[in-house]
């Protein structure tokens, strides 16, 4: 299969203004639940202006949200897939960019010192984008992930040391959660990196925190934590956007790497209740948009 | 729990009369203010012309679209959708904006801290929370952007929005030492044991 760059363009530019739109389904079913178990009547009243919110966001073509994030794009490039790769990197940038013109939304991406917005969402390394491997045959999948300030800037790494054992990894969590209260736009999806460098560490919580609701952690030993961590979290009431209640978080991801024998490393990245993303598979058939 | 249909400039009176968990309907004129224009307000000497005294400002940084200036449209800006922003790092602002422009209400999401609260208490202010992420909801509250100064900042101007029906918002730090998220985090905190606990660690 051949990728026609033009196309990853469109489609770059597409995912971006469909995700600042549409709410994946499985985030909209998980507030359904939130709401239906929250026994606080205040964080029940805030739940569901959060669904009022989506249902005005579909009806009035607006977006969810005002924060158009740091945009992301995650590659997966399949087997038997012929495409010039600096090509699609430049092609996702150019998208990107023309989406922000184009739909004439608001650029969130400033230099890191001079704070000069070229209001495009773009600059140096950004958008970011991330490529890997799949073994799917003859499918390019583009996800694209707007991810939110307000979330992101609660993000946390401790290289725990051996010595501290699991216990350590479980009580950061908790912590982190108390730490950051209503400034995540809670009910959030905590994202949980173990094990790696320091660096694929923080990329693990990115990754669980951005993935589908639903969706497990492949290591049953990541699994396991993440039943536990959910049902934790869930108990310290924090409460939807910070003001009390049960539905602290729709859920905790965890995703884990192997680590050096003398590091015990633990990253916490965490996803707002309009947790957007939006995709693209490109296979020899066409290109279908979802989630 | 009383409900306060309010329209800027407002009386002392009238903010000292909003109590934690009330809840506040706004009307009339909204000013957004955001992480930029605080800083070139009050770290780099800049100056707005909008007089601000009695007003409420909204932790914000709007979608807008650039279109002619016209009546319903009077500073070239059309909104696209306005949401709200966390508060917390704007926290060091709250002082200024009440002493040296005279701010009654603010805003936001999440919650603002001590610092703030004190000046709630000190000058008569309060903190509106309001659902952070349900910017087309809030969107619909806005009528008009009226006016914008500090543009250079843009998205992070200083807009002067015409509201109407703004809210339900929440009153959830008050003039009297009332504070929602002081609350929620001293009893989220009380809870911390628990939660370790059903995770066998010791704490």
């Amino acid at each position: 299969m051949k990728v026609d760059l033009q196309q990853v363009e469109e489609a770059a530019k597409e995912l971006y203004i469909r995700a600042l739109k549409l709410l994946p389904p499985d985030v909209k079913q998980g507030l359904d639940r939130l709401v239906a178990g929250e026994s606080d009547a205040g964080a029940k009243r805030v739940l569901g202006t959060m669904l009022k919110n989506i249902t005005v966001a579909e009806d009035t073509q607006t977006l969810l949200c005002q924060d158009t994030g740091i945009p992301i794009y995650n590659v997966r490039i399949g087997r038997g897939v012929e495409v010039d790769g600096h090509g699609l990197k430049e092609a996702i940038q150019r998208g990107c960019a023309r989406s922000t013109r184009e739909y004439s939304f608001r650029s969130s991406i400033v230099h890191p010192t001079t704070r000069v917005n070229e209001q495009n969402s773009s600059g140096r390394g950004v958008p970011i984008v991330h490529f890997e491997f799949s073994n799917e045959d003859k499918t390019l999948e583009m996800e694209m992930i707007p991810k939110g300030s307000g979330s992101e800037n609660n993000s946390w790494l401790k290289m725990a040391i051996p010595a501290e054992g699991v216990d350590a990894i479980k009580t950061f969590v908790i912590d982190c959660v108390l730490e950051a209260g209503g400034k995540t736009c809670p009910p959030t999806i905590v994202g949980v990196g173990v094990g790696g460098t320091s660096d694929l560490c923080v990329h693990l919580a990115k990754q669980a925190a951005t993935r589908a609701l639903g969706s497990r952690c492949e290591d049953p030993e990541g699994a396991k934590l993440e039943e536990a961590l959910t049902r934790a979290v869930n108990m310290l009431g924090v409460g939807p956007q910070g003001l009390g209640g049960d539905s602290t978080a729709f859920a905790v991801h965890v995703e884990t790497a192997a680590t050096h024998i003398t590091m015990n490393p633990v990253a916490v990245n965490m996803q707002c209740h309009s947790a957007r993303r939006a995709r693209a598979t490109f296979r020899p058939s066409g290109i279908e948009y979802g989630y | 729990m009383a409900h306060h249909e309010l329209s800027a400039p407002l009386s002392d009176a009238q903010v000292r009369a909003l109590r934690v968990n009330d809840t506040v309907t706004l009307h009339g004129t909204l000013y957004g203010i955001r992480d930029a224009t605080q800083i070139h307000m009050f770290d780099r000497g800049r100056k707005t012309r909008f007089e601000l005294s009695g007003h409420a400002v909204i932790h914000t940084a709007p979608n807008v679209k650039k279109v002619a200036k016209s009546a319903a449209c009077p500073a070239g800006y059309e909104p696209s959708c306005i949401g709200t922003t966390t508060s917390d790092r704007m926290e060091r602002f709250t002082l200024p904006l009440m002493t040296q422009y005279g701010v009654r209400l603010v805003i936001g999401k999440g919650g603002l801290r001590d610092e703030s609260l004190n000046a709630f208490k000190e000058l008569g202010g309060a903190y509106l929370a309001i659902i952070g992420g349900a910017a087309a909801l809030e969107t619909t509250w806005v009528e008009a952007i009226e006016d914008v100064d500090l543009d250079d900042l843009h998205p992070e101007s200083l807009w002067k929005f015409r509201v109407r029906g703004f809210g339900p918002l929440v009153v959830a730090m008050d003039s009297h030492g009332g504070s929602l998220y002081a609350q929620v985090k001293s009893d989220s905190r009380g809870r911390r044991a628990k939660a370790l606990a059903s995770l066998g660690v010791k704490s």
